[in-house]
């Protein structure tokens, strides 16, 4: 028996081929499963606890997938809901959902599946020892503190508590925080289908058609069965080529052959990708190897501070040619003057420079030098509070507009390119955890809630 | 030397995680994929990147002609002073960098 898997795009919110996708869910798929979340936009979205897709993309999508769904017949499955996967998130696409369904007078029945963790209960993991780190975790190891200190913690769900979620008999699943594979493999693992290929087939379909030719296309269908997994675009024109499939693997991935799921590990050393036709590829060859212990994964952010930024622009050629040797001549004044006015202490604030057109993204370790047109001068002040961190940035302001090459010279007036120059952030979070938690029981750190909504004929 | 970008396919840099950065260079052909597996080494991408070269991890792969390095970031993402988000601008440091021979490593670029 085989499962077939329809995945419509990469994450909800970024688009897809209409036309493909209602081709792909005439077609009789098993299960439709889109990834709602990721860590890739960076730790503001778990820190803050909301989605990085806007509201009217994320719902009119959402509203053509459950279409989707009603006509293919099958379940849906969103992972990593609004970004974060918190629980609130969670709730807001149930309450897209309930709208959607009586808007449309259709009943369904919604599983939610929420992986938010009370700080309490990581604190207590950590004492009873049942954290462990990971490869690049924040040095010197992990404190009470610093997860007192988390606003959120999120744990990974897998494909165990999906299944669980599935078993319900729901039409619709929305599942906070899970790996970008769960959602995709616990169909065909439940149905007995190759535990190796379940699992590199969903690592290939994540992001959708990012595997084929035409990313832009969203649209991907896999194929599981006792033995490998088959991987097909969707979209005219698409095609899935064994580079393409394979090149995948190593996308966000820092070991192109190992992937760590919870409960074990995905080995693709062994894997092979043919080519079925010129669309059409089938992976093989790789295993699953469970491990002795269950664990999930922790992705916690916290508050660092409030940010406010300014920008200013050199045109003059003479300063533009000089950036460097005048941004260091302001930071020195700047390093007096702040701490003098303030009383600050340089440890209470931090105030960096961009150079945009010299280094602003490379930094020291930018090799190329040249000669541009305009620099822009970024300055980006962080302090415990977002007043303080505005004062700053106005103490710092007339500077960045006048500051001098010299000392015996007219002062210059650089281009500010709105007013006031400066701009309050709000809150800057980093993330805090890069930990996996051992679980005895795969649902003990997750909740699982069944919902009908909506009214009129089920389905 | 060549540049290594003008040399392979496409250079590509991405967050894998919050705390590693992975860069992959697709190198398009057999003979380039020789010629850079032998020419760039985890050292000198460790040094390119001013990372510890005990934590460049460095994979091949042969069969789609592509070698790949994964290391730490340098900042987490996201926390201050990080300058990259997503880690995707720092693969045109590797392909502005120029290669030789095996043993020469790698060197900044010299043109302007």
């Amino acid at each position: 028996m085989a499962t077939r898997v329809l995945v419509p795009s990469g994450v909800l919110g970024l688009g897809f081929d209409r036309e493909a996708l209602r081709r792909a869910a005439s077609d009789r798929p098993d299960i439709i499963c889109i990834d709602g979340g990721s860590t890739d936009s960076g730790p503001f979205y778990l820190g803050a606890g909301v989605s990085k897709y806007s509201d009217a993309s994320v719902r009119s999508e959402w509203r053509e997938l459950l279409a989707a769904r009603a006509a293919a017949g099958c379940p849906l499955v969103l992972g990593s809901a609004g970004t974060c996967g918190t629980d609130a998130m969670v709730e807001d696409m149930l309450a897209a959902t309930r709208s959607i369904a009586e808007a449309e007078g259709r009943r369904l029945r919604v599983a939610t599946l929420k992986s938010e963790q009370p700080a309490a209960s990581v604190r207590e993991a950590l004492q009873a020892g049942r954290l462990a780190p990971l490869a690049g975790a924040p040095e010197g190891g992990i404190a009470a503190e610093d997860i007192a200190r988390c606003t959120h913690i999120v744990a990974l769900a897998g494909a165990e508590q999906i299944a669980a979620a599935l078993r319900t008999g729901a039409d619709v699943v929305i599942a906070g925080r899970a790996t970008d594979t769960a959602a995709i493999s616990a169909l065909p693992l439940m149905n007995g289908e190759h535990a190796g290929a379940a699992w590199h087939g969903a690592k290939i379909g994540e992001c959708g058609a990012l595997c084929s030719t035409r990313p832009m296309s969203g649209v991907i269908g896999l194929e599981f069965d006792g033995a490998g997994c088959t991987v097909e675009p969707h979209a005219d024109g698409a095609r899935c080529t064994p580079e393409s499939v394979a090149a995948h693997m190593l996308y966000e991935n820092a070991d192109p052959f190992i992937l760590h799921e919870p409960g074990g590990h995905l080995d693709a050393r062994g894997a092979a990708y043919d080519a079925l036709d010129g669309r059409r590829v089938r992976i093989s060859g790789s295993r699953w190897v469970a491990s002795e212990t269950y664990t999930v994964k922790l992705e916690g952010a916290r508050l660092a501070g409030f940010q406010t930024t300014a920008l200013a622009i050199l045109r003059d050629a003479r300063y533009v040619a000089n950036a460097r040797r005048w941004l260091g001549r302001l930071e020195t004044f700047l390093a007096g003057e702040i701490p003098a006015r303030t009383g600050l202490e340089p440890r209470d604030y931090a105030i960096e420079f961009r150079l945009i057109g010299v280094d602003a993204a490379l930094g020291p370790l930018e090799a190329r030098a040249s000669d541009p047109v305009e620099v822009g001068v970024l300055a980006i002040v962080t302090a415990a509070s977002q007043a303080t961190a505005t004062e700053i940035a106005r103490l710092a302001n007339p500077f960045l507009l006048h500051f001098p090459l010299s000392d015996d010279e007219d002062l210059p007036t650089f281009a500010f390119p709105y007013s006031p120059a400066e701009t309050e952030r709000g809150p800057l979070y980093e993330f805090a955890l890069n930990h996996v938690m051992r679980l005895d029981d795969p649902m003990e750190a997750f909740r699982l809630e069944v919902t009908e909504v909506g009214h009129g004929p089920a389905g | 030397m060549a540049r290594l970008g003008d040399a392979v396919r496409a250079v590509r840099s991405k967050n894998a995680g919050p705390f590693m950065v992975t860069v992959d260079i697709f190198c398009g052909t057999d003979a380039a994929f020789q010629q850079v597996n032998a020419a760039v080494t985890a050292s000198a991408v460790a040094r390119l990147y001013r990372v510890d070269p005990e934590r460049v991890g460095r994979y091949e792969l042969p069969a789609l002609r592509v070698v790949k390095f994964s290391f730490p970031r340098p900042v987490p993402q996201g926390s201050r002073g990080d300058r990259d988000m997503h880690g995707a601008q720092w693969a045109a440091l590797l392909a502005e960098a120029e290669f030789g021979e095996p043993g020469e490593g790698l060197r900044r670029p010299s043109r302007p």
